[in-house]
């Protein structure tokens, strides 16, 4: 599998008569967008706004982020299973508004959704920041249900990134980047004096929204499994997930998904970066220990010398981390976990759920529960009266001044997962 | 400047006045230094001098806790200082034990900052290295110059309130407090660095060394459990009332062992629990809902187990370190299979 990459860089974002990139800047027609998401009729409004990154913006609460690509060559379409039939991707070529993206919000869906500050304090945590983010304001319809509530966001950020991506169709990209992943037996073959490396990825799937979907299917509804790295890029994975914003992986967190990046950036030279093993985190030890077994038994299968392993959400899933790590590691297999912690706002707690000795080897995205004040902004998206009761904020984040005072846990990736973020934490 | 002033703890081996026969020397407290303070007093250079020595026999403090705490806290006051160091202790444990005792004792009660240094097995480090800075040592004295070394500036740095540095930078054991900062690399690229370092077989640094979680195996079931003799422990505190023994409401010091012959229920007149990290309501109420002895006498009758222990343990496992918990059950498990019970049931909270 082959996948080119063409990423068109995006500078500004701007309303315009038609959605299109012109010059590095995008522009997007309004209307196009609301009535794209007003097919729904279990939405009454729907607002678009822009943030820029700099300007002062906050927007909350914060659902999914996505970033806008097209299929231009090879089969298939972004978003498997949902925006496009089930057709293998990551193959081709597919074009990136690299710099841009959409971020959903409204009243929000659970208790657990975030906040993105686009400059200040709260900005160098976040990684949207960074970002000319296109934003719907979704407002459901009295009594709609919450997991009705949250397919139609879901679906609502999908149309439109996928709408923004066509412009992208014809425009020469900035940069081409080359991925490529060849059958297991031609990959070692390649190159046989290399050590051979896989990816685990957990995938959050304790249901009540909290679900990821691969091509369509509900991830706890799957056994551990094979996938190719390169499809990811093109949306094979995307995000259901309202769990706490700090740690969910967003669509746009799977579509760049930085492990499978920097895997394949050292593929060839000093490891040998064979294939990617999807598991999920289900809530029932059951399910735990099958998933974690299969896991464990595809590694062993492919036949590699070490894994990194990756985790979405904490407390629950602490555990099938530490036995997905200690079943590879028992396996004679080396592995390097990717947490985040949550050891109370003064650093002194226990930091995860469960431990093992034989997991020595970890990268942390930093301690959830550190406490941050985020000053008031000229503009929300949004609202703001969520802030007192998602998670990371309490009785009293939301100062009158519009200033708040929550737990990094309540910033849409902050100590995400996936290492997407430069945050650590140490021992003192 | 003046001279910031320090009072320094030392045991009676390193004040020179003898080895294990005169470990029960009481506190007495000496102007200037005496024995490792002269290292000290080198290293402070124009800083810091150590303007008060007490000496103190290791079995005598740990013997007298309490009143050796206050006799020592006592005359640290008078000499008003900007800070205490004890030790170091290198891989002595009942002075590293005393050590940290009176440090977290000084820190909390005059609130000045304190120091001491110990070798990493010694107990003391375990109990204490969350509470005060410990420096890591060698375990034995020949480790005393280098030991000081560290330890002088970085007093120094404590009493003067500047920004401490990581544990790995300053040599002091890690208390455990995680606190972010941004690192160079985003969090993948260091995971993949790190699985290349691995693989290679080089060293690397975890990110977050894990807590050493101590499991242990279940044994076997018992073969047949109505013929067994059973015993009920617990780290809820359940005590007769007015808990005789004083058991802390939280970091235990001791375990109780009680009588329950002919005990059939726990009632509200006549047990309690010293525990403060739950709400006691309900256990001060109705005991048996810790400790399970009401349902155990119906087993007992019942012919379904053969008999409950005639004595039951507990502490407060509120707070209590984890090594003063492995101390008292190696006690207490020796004295339940010199009496014959095959099988306990551990109640928490």
């Amino acid at each position: 599998m082959r996948l080119e990459l063409g990423n068109i860089l995006i500078k500004d974002v701007q309303f315009g008569e038609k959605t299109k990139v012109d010059n590095g800047i995008l522009f997007v027609n309004k209307e196009e967008i609301i009535s794209l998401v007003r097919e729904d009729d279990n939405f009454i409004s729907v607002e678009v706004e822009l943030a820029r990154p700099g300007e002062s913006i906050r927007i909350t609460p914060v659902k999914d982020v996505i970033e806008p690509r097209v299929k231009v060559e090879g089969p298939g379409g972004i978003f498997p299973g949902f925006m496009s039939k089930v057709d293998t991707v990551g193959s081709g070529r597919t074009h990136v508004l690299k710099g841009a993206a959409v971020v959903t919000t409204g009243k929000v869906v659970g208790f657990q959704e975030g906040i993105i500050d686009m400059t200040g304090p709260g900005a160098d945590y976040t990684p949207f920041s960074q970002l000319n983010n296109v934003v719907l304001v979704c407002e459901p319809k009295d009594g709609l249900k919450q997991h009705d509530h949250e397919r139609a966001l879901r679906m609502a950020g999908l149309k439109v990134a996928v709408y923004l991506g066509e412009a992208g169709r014809n425009v020469t990209p900035n940069e081409v980047n080359v991925y490529e992943s060849l059958p297991l037996l031609k990959s070692i073959e390649k190159y046989p004096n290399l050590p051979k490396v896989a990816y685990v990825q957990m995938l959050q799937s304790q249901g009540l929204l909290h679900d990821t979907y691969v091509y369509g299917v509900d991830a706890k509804q799957t056994l551990s499994t094979l996938i190719n790295p390169t499809d990811i890029m093109d949306g094979a994975i995307i995000s259901g997930n309202c769990v706490s914003a700090c740690d969910k992986n967003t669509t746009y967190h799977h579509l760049n998904n930085p492990i499978v990046h920097d895997l394949f950036e050292k593929h060839g030279k000093e490891i040998n970066f064979v294939g990617m093993i999807i598991t999920n985190e289900n809530v029932y030890l059951a399910d735990k220990e099958r998933s974690s077994n299969w896991a464990a038994n595809l590694a062993e299968y492919i036949g590699v010398d070490g894994v990194v392993i990756s985790q979405e959400g904490f407390g629950n899933p602490d555990t099938d981390l530490i036995m997905n790590c200690v079943k590879i590691e028992k396996k004679g297999i080396k592995t390097v976990i990717v947490t985040d912690e949550y050891a109370g706002r003064d650093g002194a707690s226990q930091s995860l759920a469960d431990a093992d000795p034989l997991a020595d080897a970890v990268v942390t995205g930093g301690n959830a529960n550190e406490v941050i004040e985020l000053p008031p902004m000229d503009k929300i998206i949004g609202y703001t009266e969520p802030v007192n009761s998602i998670a990371g904020g309490f009785d009293g984040s939301l100062r009158e001044n519009g200033s708040i005072v929550v737990e990094l846990q309540a910033i849409t990736g902050a100590t995400n997962e996936l290492g997407f973020n430069k945050l650590s934490a140490k021992g003192f | 400047m003046s001279k910031l002033r320090v009072v320094h703890y030392i045991n009676q081996f390193f004040a020179g006045i003898g080895g294990e026969e005169k470990a029960d020397h009481k506190p007495e407290v000496r102007e200037g230094v005496v024995g490792p303070g002269m290292e000290f007093n080198k290293n402070f250079g124009d800083d810091a001098e150590i303007v008060a020595t007490i000496i103190c026999g290791d079995s005598y403090f740990n013997e007298n806790l309490e009143e050796a705490k206050a006799e020592v806290i006592e005359m640290i006051k008078k000499y008003n200082p900007d800070m205490f160091i004890a030790g170091p202790a290198f891989n002595a444990g009942r002075y590293g034990v005393a050590c940290g005792t009176i440090t977290d004792a000084v820190q909390s009660e005059l609130g000045i900052p304190v120091l001491t240094g110990m070798y990493e097995e010694n107990p003391g480090a375990d109990m204490f290295k969350k509470s005060v800075y410990i420096i890591s040592t060698k375990n034995n004295a020949a480790g005393m110059r280098k030991a000081v070394k560290v330890m002088a500036p970085f007093a120094i740095k404590l009493a003067k309130g500047e920004e401490i540095g990581s544990p790995e930078k300053e040599g002091y054991f890690s208390r455990g407090i995680r606190k972010n900062f941004f690192a160079e690399k985003r969090g993948s690229a260091r995971a993949v660095d790190m699985l290349i370092k691995k693989l290679k077989g080089e060293d690397f640094t975890t990110e977050f060394p894990m807590p050493n979680f101590d499991r242990v195996e279940p044994n076997p079931a018992v073969k047949d459990i109505s013929k067994a003799k059973v015993a009920v422990v617990t780290s809820g505190g359940i005590v007769p009332k007015g808990n005789p023994d004083h058991i802390e409401s939280s970091s235990a010091s001791k375990y109780g062992k009680y009588d329950i012959d002919g005990v059939m229920d726990l009632t509200e007149e006549t047990y309690e629990t010293a525990h403060g990290g739950y709400d006691p309501v309900y256990a001060n109420e109705d005991s048996d809902r810790v400790l399970p002895v009401d349902v155990l006498r119906d087993l007992e009758k019942e012919g379904k187990i053969g008999e409950l222990h005639r004595y039951f343990y507990t502490t407060t496992g509120n707070g209590t370190a984890v090594a003063s918990s492995k101390a008292y059950a190696a006690e207490y498990a020796k004295e339940l299979v010199d009496d014959g019970v095959e099988a306990v049931i551990l109640t928490s909270t």
